[in-house]
């Protein structure tokens, strides 16, 4: 069973709409309690960076979601600002992230190659994937996934990364380290790549 | 390698889906949910939706319908139309939209945009500017309209649309009222000026009639979205109701050739 993690922002029935249209049984979780019985997790995220940590800190399901993650190793994918949660800390914001995923999370605006830039990064554009890469499993070439963001994970451990982008540099845009998972694009609004990508994850 | 937006924009009004000419004469074109099953299909890059009765008619956006296009939407999706508050912003953004436009909101009180920046973040909100093009005799240049062009401001959009990005806008549409349903091609200088003059993503709406136009625009203004109402849902010169939409192939080949002429 796939639980999305309802802890108040993020694109929660986008995630349900296409589940079920991939024939794949999801619910929301909004406590801990809800969490149980998971066998994936999706993390959700947009917005600001400290937002969203203080409102997963204040669910009440963090702890159960860490001893799921890091303890049972139940797969789990961070989407949006849902990956960047997985760093240890964001340029955005004051706040410390989960850690899951060694990196930092940094701002185009100041990174050299793509401060001259339109800012946010808002589109489709292509990903550069790691040979190998389990969530891209059958996938046709050249797949195109639609981006919002204005901060981008710095993944510190390179062999994490799953898959980049170019906007200025090329920035990891999807990460893998182990069972844990983060994409920065919107699988959830991309079309036909973004259902194969997550079909995958619910599949591996 | 990032690439230019190619966008629907329908228009919302009692209920059902029209098509304007000039901001006028709204013509009935179908079923709103209807549509946007099309345009999954079709992979369209993102979907704009415009109630343009709301703002008018000084009525709340309608909820129910908008978690309905967005439970539906399997792309981006843009809703605009009757939003003056953060407060109601959070809210679409919460039943799955991408982003929130403003118009007549934001021209009151841009500092909405910054309200709306920090409930929703700035990759979320966007700024819509209605232009016409000035026809007096002695008057020059653009002025900035609200209220389906009912009201006219003296504002020059240029500088004004500088002013939204810096309150806290995501993205600038520049939507111009002369060339709304003519489809007889975008306003490319009013376009390359609004791209010169902005950090932050343009999309430029209003007077496509053809996929030429569309590469036209593009290949004058580089990675920007293009946005069209008619063109997608018209066929033939006496406007016949059918959706369309550019195939990926068609696409692709027509911002490689855009790019290639934009880079010179």
């Amino acid at each position: 069973m796939i639980r999305i993690v309802d802890y108040g922002v993020g694109n929660i029935q986008a995630f349900l709409t296409m589940f079920k249209r991939l024939g794949l049984e999801a619910t929301r979780a909004r406590t801990a309690d809800e969490l149980e019985g998971a066998t994936r997790l999706i993390l959700p995220g947009v917005g600001a960076f400290d937002t969203a940590m203080t409102l997963l800190n204040q669910s009440g399901m963090r702890p159960r979601l860490e001893e799921m993650v890091l303890a049972q190793q139940v797969p789990v994918i961070g989407i949006c600002v849902g990956m960047q949660m997985l760093a240890g800390g964001s340029d955005e914001g004051v706040l410390p992230g989960l850690n899951w995923v060694p990196g930092r999370v940094k701002a185009f605006a100041t990174t050299p190659a793509s401060r001259d830039l339109p800012m946010p990064h808002m589109g489709w554009n292509d990903l550069k994937v790691r040979p190998g890469s389990r969530l891209f499993t059958d996938f046709e070439p050249e797949p195109r996934f639609y981006f919002l963001h204005s901060y981008y994970f710095d993944a510190e451990d390179k062999a994490d990364v799953a898959a980049t982008a170019e906007y200025g540099l090329d920035f990891d845009c999807i990460v893998s380290r182990g069972h844990i998972h983060g994409v920065q694009c919107h699988p959830e609004k991309s079309h036909h790549f973004g259902a194969q990508l997550l079909k995958n994850f619910a599949e591996l | 390698m990032l690439r230019p937006r190619i966008i629907p924009c329908l228009l919302i009004h009692k209920g059902g889906l029209v098509k304007t000419q000039q901001f006028k004469a709204p013509k009935y074109v179908g079923d709103p949910i209807n549509a946007v099953k099309i345009f999954n299909e079709k992979e369209s890059d993102e979907l704009m939706v415009v109630d343009i009765d709301a703002a008018v008619n000084k009525v709340e956006p309608n909820y129910a319908l908008i978690a309905k296009l967005a439970a539906e939407c399997r792309m981006p999706l843009c809703y605009g139309g009757g939003v003056t508050t953060a407060e109601q912003a959070a809210r679409i953004i919460d039943l799955g939209v991408e982003k929130v436009s403003v118009s007549s909101a934001a021209v009151a009180d841009p500092s909405l945009l910054g309200r709306m920046a920090e409930a929703i973040g700035r990759q979320s909100v966007v700024a819509v500017l209605d232009v016409r093009k000035k026809s007096g005799l002695f008057s020059k240049g653009y002025e900035l309209c609200t209220h389906n062009g009912k009201t006219a401001h003296k504002l020059d959009p240029l500088a004004f649309a500088r002013q939204l990005q810096d309150a806290g806008a995501g993205e600038i549409v520049i939507n111009s009222i002369d060339r709304d349903g003519e489809m007889k091609g975008y306003d490319i200088d009013l376009a390359r000026q609004m791209r010169t003059e902005l950090k932050v993503p343009l999309t430029v709406l209003g007077g496509a009639g053809s996929l030429e136009h569309v590469g036209d625009l593009l290949g004058a203004c580089g990675v920007i979205g293009a946005a069209a109402g008619s063109l997608y849902v018209f066929k033939g010169q006496y406007r016949a109701v059918l959706i369309s939409y550019p195939t990926p192939q068609q696409k692709d080949e027509l911002c490689r050739a855009a790019l290639l002429k934009h880079r010179g």
